[in-house]
C-alpha cells in the first residue's frame, strides 16, 4: 500500500460516550441523519467492505476497513464512485479516533492522501467535514440535526476535470 | 495565497449570528464555554482585550475589528508559560448565516516562524468552540477537561 499522509484534520469534542460516538460513525440509523442521507455499510472487521450509499442505492464511496478497534479507532480506504467525474480521484484514507476527554470525547477525523493532492481538491473535505461533524455533534447532544445544504466547491470540480 | 502558518477552524452552530457574537464577547458566557476564562474588553477598536481567570490576565491583546454580528478580531499575546516573548498573533471570527444556522470561522494567524503558541492554540480552539456550540445548542457547556482537570486525570 502506498504511503498516505494526513492532509486534513478536524477535531470536535462531543458530550457523549465513546460507544455512542462509535455507533454514530458506523450505523446508518445515524449517518442518514448527519451525513446527507447516506447509509453506511461496514463489515465489522479488518479488511471488511465499506460503502456509503445514496438513498437511491447508488454507491457514493467505496473502500475497505484498514483499522478496526471499537470504540477507539476506525479507518477506511475511500474511493469516490459518484458523481462519475469524481472517480478520477485517487483513493484516500479516512480515519476516526475517539479518545475520552473528561466526561466528553474528542473525535479526530483525519483525511490522508498518497499523492501530491492540490489544495483545490482538499477544499472538498475541508468544506464538508466541519459540516458533517458539526451535525454529528448536534445529533448526539440534542437529538436534532440542522440541515446544512452544500455542494462540492467549484474549485474542486474544476481541479478534478484537469486530472 | 500566503504560506504563513495559520489555524482555521469552522464549526456550525444552530443559533443566530447575534447570539454567537454575543457569546464571543460576553465574559459571563465565555467563563462557561472557555473553561473559566472571561473575555474582557469594552470592545472598541483599539481597546485592550484580556482573557481573565482567577483574577489573572492569561492572554492579552487589542481589539482590531468589531463589526457585530459579522466579524470580530483581536490580537493575541499569551502572558504565561514562557510564551511572553513571542510577538502577538491575531484571532478573527467570521459569522455567516447558512440554512438558518451559523457558520463560525475562526482564523488564528500572524504567527512568528516556529511559533510555540501555534501548537497550543491548535489544541485549544476545537475544545473551546465545541463547548461554545454545546452551550448555545443545549444550554450546557462541555464538562471541563482542558488546562487543569483533564491534565490531572
Amino acid at each position: 500500500m502506498p504511503e498516505f499522509k494526513p492532509r486534513t484534520v478536524y477535531v470536535t469534542y462531543i458530550a457523549a460516550t465513546p460507544e455512542k460516538v462509535w455507533q454514530a460513525l458506523t450505523s446508518s440509523e445515524f449517518t442518514r441523519k448527519y451525513f446527507w442521507d447516506r447509509d453506511i455499510e461496514l463489515e465489522p472487521k479488518l479488511g471488511g467492505a465499506f460503502a456509503l450509499k445514496l438513498p437511491d442505492g447508488k454507491v457514493n464511496v467505496r473502500g475497505k476497513v484498514i483499522a478496526w478497534d471499537p470504540p477507539r479507532k476506525l479507518a477506511v480506504t475511500w474511493q469516490v464512485e459518484w458523481p462519475d467525474e469524481f472517480r478520477k480521484l485517487p483513493e484516500c484514507v479516512v480515519s476516526y479516533e475517539i479518545v475520552p476527554a473528561g466526561e466528553a470525547v474528542r473525535l479526530t477525523m483525519t483525511e490522508s492522501h498518497s499523492w501530491n493532492v492540490p489544495e483545490a481538491i482538499l477544499s472538498g473535505g475541508r468544506t464538508g467535514w466541519p459540516a458533517i461533524l458539526s451535525s454529528l455533534k448536534s445529533l448526539l447532544e440534542t437529538g436534532k440535526v440542522p440541515a446544512i445544504q452544500m455542494e462540492p466547491p467549484r474549485e474542486m470540480i474544476e481541479a478534478i476535470k484537469k486530472l | 495565497m500566503s504560506d504563513k502558518p495559520k489555524f482555521v477552524y469552522v464549526i456550525y452552530i444552530a443559533s443566530t449570528p447575534d447570539e454567537v457574537f454575543s457569546a464571543l464577547t460576553d465574559a459571563r458566557q465565555s467563563a462557561r464555554y472557555w473553561f473559566g476564562y472571561e473575555v474582557t474588553s469594552d470592545w472598541k477598536v483599539g481597546a485592550e482585550f484580556a482573557l481573565v481567570k482567577d483574577g489573572r490576565r492569561w492572554d492579552t491583546g487589542k481589539v482590531l475589528e468589531y463589526d457585530p454580528p459579522r466579524r470580530l478580531s483581536y490580537s493575541f499575546h499569551p502572558e504565561h508559560d514562557g510564551l511572553e516573548n513571542e510577538k502577538p498573533s491575531r484571532v478573527a471570527f467570521d459569522l455567516d448565516e447558512i440554512n438558518g444556522q451559523v457558520k463560525l470561522t475562526m482564523t488564528h494567524d500572524d504567527f512568528e516562524d516556529g511559533s510555540e503558541v501555534l501548537p497550543k492554540i491548535q489544541a485549544g480552539w476545537p475544545s473551546i468552540l465545541s463547548s461554545l456550540k454545546s452551550l448555545l445548542e443545549t444550554g450546557k457547556e462541555l464538562p471541563p477537561f482542558w488546562r487543569g482537570d483533564y491534565d490531572k486525570k
